[in-house]
């Protein structure tokens, strides 16, 4: 057992000016993470407090959040990690729809238009399976693993600054596709990830490959995207008898 | 009030609604589909599934063979029809997934790999790693981006349906964003809300699965079935509850108890299998109801362990290696190492039976149509039945896939069929005023989290693994006073964006009902079968119970029990066989 003293941001947009902080003592279990304190506090102190959970297991994506400053899943950030006070706030660079709830809108629409679905170089067999090997799979294997958290975008110091910024996550899973030997639909996705807002916009900072809880490397995806755009300038322009 | 209007609106974006969504827009483009979840779909609970969904593929098995599996892990309470069509939908469906891109796991060939499963006589379990619900939620999501046709409606919180002249004309839902309640004016309604696990106080199930979805329809007077037949996993971590797949067992985990003995060759499960050498349907891979009441009957023998969590017994996947645990089953490792401190390749893992699945839900037929016309249920909401009185692991995944399509068949059919009264206005305004009442409330005496421990309480102590005619009684009474006390809750937080007070106060409406079903449902049945256990009465009895139970809606009194026939068209009752001497 351990108090642990929490500093949630709070903002109810209908009774709040601007967002302040608010202080709880919590006793904890040790093994806790942060979400199993805002559960005490939400059933024993205050149930106005506003966010978002679901799975208590890393996999649903819905509690990302910062603690002391950085983006993390509230189900994964361990009190034992934490020694002093804890500040939890809404994710970075989100609008704060209230408490620790966030407008994901942005990037559900990106999400659609870098097209993530299967665009299918072939017919589909009849009534069996495209055959894929192990090291075929192997290939995008990573980027199908993103939890849409948003971490990576409030780590990411681009986006905080060009919100029309595609983003870590929606360029990894646009990546993902390309990258699956079922797959013929990279000229389809060319168009949203070539762009200037498209993986060109990152600088190469790596913090959200850093902060991603699914070791999904969003920053080695908008490399790759990156090489493979400069090869299809380059077959294009100057050596345009190369393309198919 | 704002009004949408659709063609078929769907509550729920899990597996089920996803593709039942997917499935109208392909056949008829220029329906309007209104999808609605109250969380965005790749948090629906389907992400948490790990282990993988069951279909005949492999040349060495056959459709008989799931058959009989499912029946027999039903404990003949399955409708042998429904399973007919459901296993030979089944690998149509899981190949349509891989046709959308779904990164199922591999053989060598590059054919899809199989995996086996509790209860399952042979490998049939297709698998995408320990994350296979995951790889199938995101699969169907990204998928649904590409119809225009399917208006999402993120973080809406269904309410109510609206029923006028005995069809189902449309729904309510508060748009969580503001709070405000939306008029949906459909045509038809799918309901895909999943379970309601969180009934209990130890479950696998995150804090979404509060059977609203079950509770919508109950309330709009479509009973609900076989509510008593609740599924304990066997393998949660004591700490959470979170779950560690059964693919553990699956992969050559087995069981220990605090003498290191492999305790299931004591419960008709035996002889014991060589370690790493997994043999199906036998041992570890028993079905969980039986697994489940091993671990009680260990416990009464002071045989489990003791953790700072209670009771546990000792899962064992040391001898399977660094590489295979890296490879087969990695969110496991994470897991026990996160939640529990517990490295699987170097320590076994304490594990304790867990609340897992509602075999029960809204009654459908075989084509996911409730009673109430304009109205179908698919997925964990939803009984057909293929579950019977156990759900066989990885049976349900391939159900959502199934009966989801099903469902949207059967709705487009009935929206060809014809009109439907106009209106719904006054009801929607009813619905409306009454989330209002309840949010405006003041003078009330009880509180959410109040209620919702002591119900959590009464499941827990009454309604678990084992049950008896005088724990049910006391439950029931029990429930039956917590309906009363909630209309007297009143809420803290009486504001309009995002109100999760209201949330949960609403959330614990369903519970309540969907609990006061299962315990009435449970006193009702006066038998051992399957997931549900009496000690009162201990045998299987076919004469009476070979039936399912329907739980009809009475207002404020409690549900009035009924039976139906299950339907037998080939497999008799009979002796469900996990020993290693079946053939
Ligand atoms: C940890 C875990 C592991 C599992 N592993 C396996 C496995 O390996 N194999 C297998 O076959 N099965 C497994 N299961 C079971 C299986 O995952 C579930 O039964 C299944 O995913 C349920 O899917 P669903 O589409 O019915 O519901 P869900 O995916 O739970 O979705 C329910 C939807 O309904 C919506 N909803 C609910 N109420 C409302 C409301 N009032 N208003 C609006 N929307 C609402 C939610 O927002 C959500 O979108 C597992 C279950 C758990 C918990
Ligand atoms: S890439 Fe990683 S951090 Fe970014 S959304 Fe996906 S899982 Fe989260």
């Amino acid at each position: 057992m351990r108090q642990v003293e929490l500093e949630v941001l709070r903002y109810n947009p209908e009774t709040d000016r601007e967002p302040h902080f608010q202080r709880y003592a919590v006793d904890c279990q040790e093994e806790w993470v942060v979400l199993d304190a805002l559960n005490h506090v939400k059933e024993t102190l205050d149930p106005t407090l506003s966010y978002r959970w679901s799975c208590h297991m890393a996999v649903c994506g819905s509690c990302g959040m910062m603690v002391n400053g950085e983006p993390k899943l509230a189900c994964k950030a361990f009190l034992r990690d934490y020694p002093g006070v804890i500040r939890v706030e809404p994710l970075r660079h989100f609008p704060v729809e209230r408490d620790l709830v966030t407008v994901i809108d942005d990037f559900v629409a990106k999400l659609a238009r870098v097209k993530p679905y299967l665009i299918p170089k072939d017919k589909a067999p009849e009534a069996a399976e495209f055959r894929q090997t192990p090291a075929q799979l192997k290939r995008y294997k990573q980027f199908t693993l993103c939890i849409n958290c948003m971490l990576c975008y409030a780590a990411c110091p681009e986006y905080g600054l060009i919100p029309k910024y595609l983003g870590p996550a929606a360029i990894a899973l646009a990546h993902r596709w390309n990258r699956d030997s079922r797959d013929g639909g990279r000229d389809a996705r060319q168009e949203e990830l070539a762009a200037t807002e498209g993986a060109w916009e990152c600088s190469f900072v790596g913090a959200c490959s850093e902060v991603c809880p699914e070791h999904v490397d969003p920053a080695g995806a908008i490399q790759q995207v990156k090489i493979e755009s400069t090869v299809d300038w380059y077959q294009a322009h100057l050596m345009p008898w190369t393309k198919k | 009030m704002e009004t949408h209007s659709a063609d078929v609106a769907i509550i729920g974006a899990g597996g089920a609604g996803l593709r039942a969504a997917i499935a109208l827009a392909q056949s008829a483009p220029s329906l309007r589909i209104a999808l609605i979840s109250k969380v965005y779909p790749m948090r629906s609970h389907t992400c948490a599934a790990e282990g993988g969904a069951a279909g005949v593929i492999k040349p060495d098995d056959s459709l008989e063979h799931h058959f009989n599996d499912t029946v027999g892990g039903g404990d003949w309470l399955s409708d042998q029809d429904a399973v007919d069509y459901f296993i030979r939908e089944a690998p149509t469906e899981l190949l349509q997934l891989e046709h959308w891109g779904c990164p199922w796991s591999r053989e060598a060939d590059g054919s899809v790999a199989v995996r086996p499963f509790g209860g399952m006589k042979k490998q049939r379990t297709w698998f995408a790693a320990d994350k296979s619900g995951f790889h199938i939620l995101h699969t169907l999501f990204q998928t649904s981006l590409q119809f225009p046709s399917i208006q999402r409606f993120d973080e809406f919180y269904a309410t109510d349906l609206l029923v006028e002249d005995g069809r189902c004309v449309g729904l309510t839902a508060i748009e969580m964003r503001s709070g405000q309640m939306r008029w949906f004016d459909a045509r038809a309604v799918i309901i895909a809300g999943g379970g309601a696990g969180r009934m209990f106080p130890f479950t696998t199930n995150g804090a979404i699965k509060t059977g609203d979805g079950m509770a919508l329809a109950y309330r709009a007077g479509v009973p609900l079935k076989d509510m008593e037949f609740v599924q304990y996993h066997p393998t949660g971590l004591p700490s959470t509850g979170t779950l560690l797949t059964e693919a553990c067992r699956g992969e050559g985990g087995v069981l220990l108890n605090k003498n290191g003995r492999r305790f299931l060759q004591d419960y008709g499960m035996g002889p014991e299998t060589p370690l790493g050498k997994p043999v199906l349907k036998t041992m570890e891979l028993g079905p969980r109801d039986r697994v489940s009441q091993a671990f009680w009957h260990e416990q009464r023998k002071g045989n489990a362990i003791a953790t700072r969590w209670g009771d546990a017994m000792l899962l064992d996947m040391r001898h399977l290696g660094e590489k295979t645990i890296n490879e087969r089953l990695p969110l496991v490792r994470d897991m026990s190492i996160s939640y529990m401190g517990v490295d699987p390749v170097t320590d076994p893992v304490p594990v304790r039976p867990v609340v897992h699945y509602m075999m029960g839900g809204i009654h459908t037929d075989i084509n996911a149509a409730t009673s109430l016309p304009g109205l179908y249920a698919a997925g964990e909401c939803a009984c057909v039945s293929i579950n019977g009185a156990n759900r066989l692991g990885s049976n349900s995944l391939t159900e959502l896939l199934v009966f989801g399509r099903r469902a949207a068949v059967s709705a487009l059919e009935y929206l060809q069929q014809g009109g439907r009264p106009a209106g719904g206005a006054a009801l929607a305004e009813a619905a409306q005023a009454r989330v209002r009442e309840l949010v405006q409330r003041t003078g009330g005496t009880e509180s959410v989290a109040g209620l919702r421990k002591e119900m959590m309480q009464a499941m827990e102590e009454h309604a678990g693994i084992y049950r008896s005619g005088e724990g049910l009684a006391a439950a029931c009474a029990k429930l039956g006073e917590l309906r009363q006390r909630y209309r007297r809750i009143e809420l803290h937080d009486k504001t309009n964006v995002y109100n999760t007070d209201l949330l949960q106060a609403l959330e614990l409406g369903s519970m309540l009902d969907c609990a006061e079903a299962v315990v009435q449902s449970a006193a009702a049945r006066k038998e051992s079968r399957g997931a549900h256990q009496r000690l009162d009465f201990p045998g299987r009895d076919d004469r009476q119970f070979l039936r399912h139970s329907l739980a009809a809606y009475a207002g404020e009194g409690p549900p009035r029990v009924s039976y139906r026939d299950v339907v037998i068209t080939r497999s008799p009752p009979g002796v469900r066989d996990y020993s290693g001497g079946h053939e």
